[in-house]
């Protein structure tokens, strides 16, 4: 057997330096945070965004207008692709050879990190809008802030899904206000909506040691600190459809670290059925 | 193509035309488009109504078939191609609807009219997808089927039809694209996958060729749609075109057309088949396929449970015109 050259030469360091230079991929992770709170973000963010495409999804040719079974397509297919992104990333930061499709197809419940929020069934359509409106508040406000991340790739991620959902919380907003106040029907409603997913909003702004970590290296912001945004644009909005800001401040918590709904496991059922009948397959 | 069976008075002869009627049927055949605002035949303008509202509620209604699999999609990728691919389908319901309002009548109307079963859609969407295989086949074939008819049809003599179909078509053959290349994924993948490929092609070859409405020499109807160009082609040249296409696509991809009878004839530069089982057809049709109860059962339940909300979007618009109301009157 031949020897081996030593791999270990001084002038490694050097080399990797002007592979990056010449890398027409950004810098690969800020060194100084823990791979794990930072991979933990990531999933945190694209599964939500994964389960929540998923439920709008479910709407597609059953909404109360053409013009909503287009709109709700779009807002969809934004977050499955803001999906593909962030867990692409996650998978790249795992580094252990795992793709996106592997982490959102193979992956059990307990595993998935998304907020409670997002798997709630979606109920009447003004279900579904009342929670995608209190999201979309909190996701234009992460987004706001995640542009301008530490992690160039976070950064550019954010970006790009800010435009969407800049558009996203604009037509929720202008549904919220219009169905609250429009027909005592469609007032009481959108209020009974809100009245259900309000101990789920809470979860958002809630953080553990993982947030705290990726705060602190300065690639998210800390969830508490949007609170404040959030609550300003829920409130105005709210106050246009003439509807009461709910007055508890009790939070379901759990998606973050895995402890979900009995909802999910049906989700994950459907949505993984052909990855795992067939395993190995190339779709 | 999503329009079977729509029915007309029999073909005028130029004797029996008005001036006005000959006048119209000489700008047809100079190939001038009629535009909404201008004289037609009240015959002319509810064919059309029939045939565009036909069309529109194909789309709308062929949102549920492929809708079926948006959450079972097997990757990420695939998933928001099939997400594309039905809202272009609702798109199509749009602009078909907007070309139909032109003629005088309103979506609310038509929709009224698919609801009460007064109206028809395409009879190749009360078939079930049973599998993930026939997300491409079902794009291959019936979307590669309305294409045929399609095509012609941006050339038909009204205008926002006309419009609509160039619009479509493009869309269209993109989805045929995306079809076949499911299908060739599938094909080339495991034997399962390659079995399942085989089986949406046998469940769906003949509900395609069915999709051209029945033979010629059975159908009494054509005549004046085609002097009027608002039908552009024979059913049965249509099928044949489409088996003489899709027959070397099938080979391509190593699977059999389920037609013991299909065979090339020389002499007519063709594929000579086996018809349809027409008796099928006409169940189908009549609102015994497989899957016409649910199918408009889903649109039924969609457009009655979002009352509310379509009411409510009526009573805040005329709130908000009443608020404005005092401001424009100082």
């Amino acid at each position: 057997m031949p020897s081996l050259p030593d791999m270990n030469t001084p002038d490694v360091a050097e080399l990797a330096r002007e592979a990056a230079a010449h890398s027409h991929h950004t810098e690969i992770p800020t060194p100084d945070v823990d791979q794990d709170a930072f991979l933990e973000f990531l999933l945190r963010l694209g599964d939500t965004t994964l389960i929540l495409g998923h439920r709008v999804s479910e709407w597609c040719g059953h909404s109360p207008a053409l013009e909503e079974d287009i709109a709700l397509a779009n807002v969809a297919l934004d977050l499955i692709g803001q999906t593909q992104m962030w867990l692409g990333l996650a998978a790249e930061v795992e580094g252990k050879g795992r793709t996106a499709d592997d982490l959102a197809y193979l992956r059990d419940a307990w595993d998935f990190r998304n907020l409670l929020l997002v798997e709630r069934p979606n109920g009447d359509f003004g279900h579904t809008l009342m929670r995608q409106f209190l999201f979309d508040a909190w996701h234009f406000e992460l987004l706001n802030a995640l542009a301008a991340s530490t992690d160039a790739r976070v950064g550019e991620i954010a970006a790009k899904a800010l435009k969407e959902v800049a558009y996203h919380l604009e037509r929720s907003s202008d549904l919220v206000i219009r169905l609250g106040d429009g027909t005592e029907e469609s007032n009481r409603r959108m209020r009974e909506a809100l009245e259900a997913l309000w101990a789920y909003t809470g979860e958002m702004f809630t953080a553990d040691e993982k947030d705290r970590a990726v705060a602190e290296a300065g690639i998210a912001p800390d969830p508490e600190s949007l609170r404040a945004a959030w609550e300003a644009t829920v409130r105005d909005v709210l106050e246009q459809a003439t509807l009461a800001v709910p007055a508890s401040t009790f939070a379901h918590k759990g998606g973050k670290r895995g402890v979900h709904t009995e909802h999910l496991g049906y989700i994950l059922a459907e949505m993984q059925f052909l990855q795992r009948a067939y395993p190995g397959s190339s779709w | 193509m999503y329009a079977q069976l729509v029915q007309t008075d029999g073909l005028k002869k130029p004797e029996e035309m008005s001036p006005e009627e000959r006048a119209f049927q000489e700008r047809i055949d100079r190939g001038e488009k009629i535009e909404p605002k201008e004289w037609m035949p009240e015959g002319y303008r509810k064919t059309l109504i029939r045939q565009i509202g036909q069309h529109a509620h194909s789309e709308i209604v062929g949102q549920l078939p492929e809708g079926n699999w948006i959450t079972r999609a097997p990757t990420l990728e695939r998933k928001a191609i099939l997400l594309a691919k039905v809202q272009d389908e609702a798109g199509h319901g749009l602009y078909l609807y907007c070309a139909a309002e032109t003629l005088g009548v309103s979506r609310d109307e038509l929709m009224e009219l698919l609801h009460r079963g007064k109206m028809k859609y395409s009879s190749i969407f009360n078939y079930p997808t049973l599998t993930w295989a026939d997300m491409g086949a079902v794009g291959w074939l019936v979307d590669g089927a309305a294409i045929m008819n399609q095509v012609p049809l941006q050339r038909t003599s009204f205008g926002p039809y006309s419009r609509a179909m160039i619009r479509i078509c493009k869309e269209e053959s993109f989805h045929q694209r995306q079809g076949y290349a499911v299908m060739m994924k599938m094909c080339a993948g495991t034997p399962q996958q390659k079995a399942m490929a085989q089986d949406a092609l046998n469940r769906l070859w003949y509900p395609s060729l069915m999709m051209f409405g029945p033979s010629d020499k059975d159908s009494v109807h054509s005549a004046q749609s085609m002097a009027w160009k608002i039908k552009m082609n024979t059913n049965d040249e249509l099928r044949q075109k489409f088996v003489d296409q899709t027959v070397p696509q099938a080979e391509y991809l190593g699977l059999t057309i389920p037609d013991p009878e299909l065979k090339w004839n020389e002499e007519k530069g063709g594929y000579d088949f086996s018809e349809p089982d027409w008796s099928e057809f006409f169940d189908v049709i009549a609102g015994n396929g497989p899957c016409n109860k649910d199918r408009l059962g889903a649109r039924v339940k969609a457009w009655d449970d979002g009352a509310w909300f379509r009411e409510g979007l009526v009573a805040h618009a005329e709130k908000a015109a009443a608020r404005k109301a005092p401001l424009a009157a100082e």
